[in-house]
């Protein structure tokens, strides 16, 4: 078998930000009662981070969670480990009610970069850029498609869409960091 | 003659010259010049023609409410219409042409319209074009399109050579306006604490105080503005946007900022527009207030301006409207301009004021300095084509008894100030009339109101009718501190400068000059001069009987122009008031609308355009689709392969030779699109039995199942293979369409209904990449692949399995759409080009062929199978479609169950699915209807059936089709006739709809 691809494998555009395709990330789709007990332990020891509260992020290294809703969690995770990372789920959960979904390959994943990358977002997301911190994520909508976001490094935003809308997204970002389009806001 | 003066001119640096075209002539002026001011130093003072008349028309004001000075701007892919000159900052290379004349400005033909006004008035379109009934569209309607209209409209051809973008911003506080007002209140504001917006749409702060603000604090206002920008600059939580106008307010504090960023300097690279699309706590509105014109006869004669915008010109340009000026107005403020131009060395002839008692302290002063002045004194008529040359004096009180001649090159007129209340009204907010000063402004009791029930919008200064600076400066503090108590913090007291307010003799309404103007004059008088409405069409339109402004408005076209009605809708309505004999406030006023001044079609747009115009989705196979000849063919958002074009094949040849090489021996076909939900809990199981018709809690793990899913009012909504993976989780196909809405459709019966089963749906449709492996050679391809056994013993008809096929991760069904022996492979998208590439390599001694969208309904169509869409419309329920079988009767309930069981839905007489084979071969056009005997109550044939899908079936060598018709299945062997919009009757056979290997030996080998 030849490498698992990314949809816009080495992609990069360089403006007002560094707009770059991130590769394959492992992504776990998890939906079950975030309060109870067994679920929380469960994910801590694939997430390495405690389930964050609504509309938070915890990142660990390669790993991390986000909230997505009251019952559904998004498990980061690197991407080969992913299959394996669902079946210690479904061992640590047995006999509970449940869903953790293998997603990684349903997504793509782009990093904005640069002292404007707030404002690049700013553009086609609204979303308040000047008050979103590190640790929180946003699904939102960039331009005319369904995103998620969240700060990665400082001066440094994680955008994550739908793998089909891959090339849109990667041509509104570029649209969005083009030269002599800084706001100068943030 | 308009000139350079040789001093002055705050604006512009007369070390920069710059080198514009107008009309083809080239032209110089500074940097910081309007293409206005520089066209006025250029002695341009007619600047174009009007719009019905073709009237000779020059520049009136100096800012965004100018009507007449509207341009051509640009060429090629810079090319836009009516841009206003007072508003364009001029660059070097800037090319702007006049516009709505022919041959050109100085001759122009359609100035013959002048001559027959009297026979042009208010409403003659509605009154004369009317009979006979076809003239409109092919005599009158062509020709007043040609002689009609303002700028040209942008080729079609030609692409907008500008990028425009949006920006979602956030405020606490938003100000519109940079004047003193606006300044003054983003200040209190700030150091309240409050995060600030401040916009203005000029590229300079200050506001008219820059020109008539005199001293604040015993020193220039304009040091006290440029110390209060700089502090605001300095301030974190203020932002502050030259070139940025306030273009609506919206409900719920949501505020449309548009941003010029390039229009003055294009050779800079970046987006031309910005538009921010902003949310704010409180909006204050400090948007100024314009000036009046007077109605008086020929006051659209190029040198007749507004008197604030000859002392702009002035004070801004270095720039004199004229070297003889006359002044006339019903206020003090116009007073200002006439000591201007004394100023300034020229000469002022006379000051008319209508007031009989004249003005106050500043009249004093202007017959000090020698300045003649003239109480109760109007203009009768302004004499000149082109230019103004005289003007005649008459009595106010009078009807225009020519009282002296006066010679004069400009005239400076104002009839008082209307506050700018277009943002304040835009979400609802109240006016009241003013009588004292005779204005329309801002009722604080009755503001615009956000969800909580609170106004969320405060006027300020001049745009609060509030015209003395040193009040207004009181009234900007006082509109912050009400937003920032609003916001819940707690407004600081800030210190205001002293200003020392002249006394001001009062203003006197002036509606028409003189007040007893005959038919003559009036019909010279204009209200409206970019739509060339005077004063004689508004009260026709009232004596005819349009009493409500609206309906005056429509009639009469006053207020409809671009510019809508900045300048004439206080006047206007006051002549109607007037006519109709009621007070102002009876009469009431037209509603202001977004956008402010109008804002260009790429702002809005903003990035999508060209390749981000709509999203494409495309498939982990799309690179090679496109490589490989696709035809490609939108499928919700999806692109997909219609047919794959070799050599100089056409579209038809090609889906003709994918089916063949599939039935004879392998065709591949890129599902990726396929919806593949993931349903998983212990009730998943009852859940889907109450989704589809047929029964699914009874599938075995490994199993496959066709199912078909209806509305809750019955009709077919979607179908597919559902595959149970395991004990409680199932793979639901959909249709490429149906993914995201079956999701939903889930998701909602399971969040308000079923909301204590125990069943969660994820959408899965994008993390697999799915590849139909069709025909007969299909399992030989993926033996050579190896990995998994797909035998007929270890993977029958309709089953599943999973493992390493060939090394990829792959889910394995065997199900058939083709009638073909075929499994359709699913793996993770990352790996599915590889598989696609592995497949055609090991398929080459099998001549695989990729097959597109039309051969897969081509051959679906073969075996008689339905499909969403072409065989459903939203009003066919599955009984219709012989799909009787896939309805379970054991079940209690399903979605549809009971609308299905419904009289019409079990009424016989519903149209039935058949197949139609036409008697000689050819094809049925698409949609055509089957006819019946006789006619129905309109004259038309009556119709027993029609056509669904319809093809060339390349396998059986004639045209096949699927349709509905009136008792179908009975009637098998009939013939029945399908007339088609080509003038030929197709006459098909009613045949059974499986054309193709009905016994399904094919597919289960």
């Amino acid at each position: 078998m030849s490498e698992a691809r990314s949809a816009l494998a080495g992609a990069r555009f360089a403006g007002i930000a560094h707009v770059e395709e991130a590769g394959l990330v492992g992504m776990i789709s998890f939906r079950g009662d975030l309060g109870h007990a067994k679920v929380k332990s469960a994910v801590k020891a694939v997430a390495g981070a405690a389930i964050p509260k609504p509309r938070g992020v915890a990142l660990a290294g390669a790993t991390g969670v986000a909230w997505m809703s009251p019952d559904e969690l998004l498990i980061l995770v690197p991407h080969a480990e992913a299959d394996a990372v669902v079946a210690k789920l479904s061992t640590a959960l047995k006999g509970q009610h449940f869903m953790a979904e293998n997603v990684s390959d349903a997504r793509a994943v782009f990093t904005v970069t640069g002292p404007h990358a707030r404002e690049v977002i700013g553009k086609l997301a609204p979303v308040d850029m000047s008050r979103f911190a590190e640790g929180e994520i946003r699904r939102t909508r960039l331009a005319q498609v369904a995103a998620a976001l969240w700060i990665s490094a400082p001066d440094s935003i994680t955008v994550v869409c739908f793998r089909s809308g891959a090339q849109y997204m990667f041509d509104l970002l570029s649209a969005a960091a083009q030269e002599g389009s800084a706001v100068g806001v943030y | 003659m308009s000139t350079r003066l040789t001093q002055g001119g705050r604006r512009i640096d007369r070390s920069k010259p710059v080198t514009f075209s107008f009309n083809g002539t080239r032209l110089k002026g500074y940097q910081g010049d309007t293409l206005a001011s520089a066209l006025l130093a250029n002695d341009q003072m007619m600047m174009g023609r009007s719009f019905k008349y073709h009237r000779p028309r020059g520049v009136v004001a100096s800012g965004a409410e100018e009507p007449n000075a509207l341009m051509n701007m640009g060429e090629g892919g810079k090319f836009e219409p009516n841009q206003r000159a007072t508003t364009t900052e001029i660059f070097d290379g800037l090319s702007a042409g006049s516009q709505n004349h022919w041959p050109s400005l100085e001759f122009d033909i359609g100035v013959v319209n002048n001559a027959f006004a009297r026979f042009l008035p208010a409403g003659f379109y509605y009154k004369t074009f009317l009979f006979p009934r076809f003239a409109w569209k092919h005599i009158y309607e062509p020709f007043i399109r040609q002689s009609a209209g303002l700028g040209k409209a942008p080729d079609k051809e030609t692409l907008d050579a500008d990028t425009y973008e949006h920006f979602y911003f956030f405020a606490d506080i938003a100000v519109i306006g940079g004047g003193l007002a606006g300044l003054q209140a983003a200040k209190t504001a700030a150091l309240s604490g409050a995060k600030v917006l401040l916009m203005e749409q000029d590229p300079h702060w200050g506001g008219r105080s820059m020109v008539d603000g005199g001293e604040l604090d015993g020193k220039p206002a304009a040091e006290y503005i440029a110390a209060l920008v700089a502090e605001l600059e300095g301030m974190e939580n203020v932002t502050l946007r030259t070139r940025m106008m306030g273009a609506g307010v919206y409900d719920h504090g949501y505020l449309l900022g548009y941003e010029r960023l390039r229009d003055h300097a294009p050779a800079l690279v970046g987006p031309r527009h910005r538009l921010w699309k902003i949310r704010a706590g409180q909006i204050i509105t400090a948007t100024g207030a314009i000036e009046r014109p007077l109605s008086f006869a020929g006051n659209d004669i190029p040198g007749v301006m507004l008197a604030g915008a000859v002392r702009d010109y002035i004070a801004d340009y270095g720039v004199s409207a004229g070297d003889r000026v006359v002044v006339v107005t019903n206020n003090d403020d116009a007073y200002k301009t006439a000591l201007a131009v004394k100023a300034a060395g020229l000469d002022v002839p006379v000051i008319l004021d209508a007031r009989a008692e004249g003005g106050g302290a500043i009249a004093a002063e202007a017959r000090a300095m020698g300045i003649r002045v003239e109480n109760g004194k109007g203009i009768a008529k302004v004499t000149g084509g082109k230019r103004v040359k005289s003007v005649k004096i008459c009595a106010q009180a009078g009807e225009g008894a020519v009282l002296e001649e006066i010679a004069c090159d400009a005239v400076a007129m104002s009839g008082g100030w209307s506050p700018v209340v277009h943002l304040w009204s835009h979400c609802g907010g109240k006016l009241l009339w003013d009588e004292e000063h005779a204005m329309f402004r801002p009722d604080e009791t009755r503001p615009p109101l956000g969800a909580d029930g609170a106004g969320f919008v405060i006027p300020a200064g001049a745009a609060n009718g509030v015209m003395d600076m040193g009040v207004g400066l009181a009234d900007a503090d006082h509109a912050a501190r009400k937003a920032v108590e609003a916001l819940g913090l707690t407004p600081v007291d800030v210190s205001l400068p002293g200003f020392e307010q002249a006394a001001e003799a009062p203003l006197q309404p002036v509606w028409m000059m003189p007040q007893g103007a005959g038919p003559k004059l009036r019909m010279k008088a204009w209200l409206d001069y970019q739509n060339d409405v005077k004063v004689s069409d508004v009260q026709l339109a009232a004596r005819e009987g349009y009493e409500s402004v609206e309906h005056t408005k429509r009639y009469t076209t006053l207020g409809m122009a671009t510019d809508q009605g900045k300048l004439s809708n206080i006047n206007g309505l006051a002549v109607l008031s007037e006519t109709l004999g009621q007070a102002i406030p009876a009469t009431g006023t037209t509603t202001f609308r977004p956008p402010y001044t109008p804002i260009s079609m790429g702002s809005i747009a903003g990035e999508a355009r060209a390749e981000v115009f709509q999203p494409l989705r495309r498939t982990p196979m799309h690179d090679w689709h496109e490589a490989n000849g696709a035809h490609w063919e939108p499928v919700g958002q999806w692109r997909r392969a219609y047919a794959y074009l070799r050599g100089g094949e056409s579209v038809h040849e090609a889906v003709n030779r994918e089916i063949l090489a599939t039935r004879e021996s392998l065709g591949l076909l890129d599902a990726s699109t396929l919806g593949k939900l993931i349903v998983k809990g212990p009730d998943a199981g009852k859940f889907l039995d109450m989704l589809y018709t047929n029964m699914m809690s009874t599938l075995k793990p490994g199993k496959c199942r066709y199912g078909l899913m209806c509305s809750e009012n019955g009709f077919l909504s979607d179908d597919g293979v559902v595959v149970r993976l395991d004990e409680e989780t199932f793979l639901c196909h959909t249709t490429t369409g149906g993914a995201e809405r079956i999701h939903g459709h889930m998701e909602e019966w399971l969040q308000t209904e079923w909301w204590d089963w125990k069943v969660y749906v994820t959408n899965a449709t994008e993390q697999w990449a799915q590849i139909g492996v069709v025909g007969p050679n299909s399992r030989k391809v993926l033996e050579k692949l190896g990995g998994v056994d797909v035998s007929k013993e270890a993977l029958g008809f309709m089953e599943y399995t999973s493992g390493k096929l060939g090394g990829f991760d792959a889910r394995i069904f065997r199900i058939s759409f083709a009638g073909e022996l075929s499994y359709e492979i699913a793996v993770p998208a990352s790996q599915g080009a590889a598989l696609w590439d592995t497949l055609f390599e090991a398929g080459a001694e099998f001549n695989a062929t990729a097959y597109g969208t039309e051969a897969m309904h081509v051959m679906r169509a073969e075996k008689g199978f339905i499909m969403i869409g072409d065989e459903t419309d939203g009003t066919i329920i599955p009984q219709d479609l012989g799909l009787s079988w896939a309805i379970s009767k054991k079940k209690e309930d399903f979605l549809g169950k009971r609308a299905q069981e419904r009289e019409f839905m079990v009424n016989p007489e519903r149209w039935q699915l058949v197949g139609l084979e036409t008697v000689d071969g050819s094809v049925i056009p698409d949609g055509a209807y089957a006819v019946a005997e006789g006619e129905n109550a309109n004259g038309q044939r009556n119709v027993q059936g029609r056509v669904t899908s319809t093809y060339y079936s390349p396998t059986l060598g004639k045209g096949i089709a699927m349709g509905l018709l009136h008792n179908g299945p009975e009637r098998m062997g009939e013939t029945v006739d399908f007339p088609g919009t080509d003038g030929k009757t197709y006459t098909a056979k009613v045949v059974s709809p499986v054309f193709y290997d009905p016994e399904g030996e094919k597919q289960n080998v």
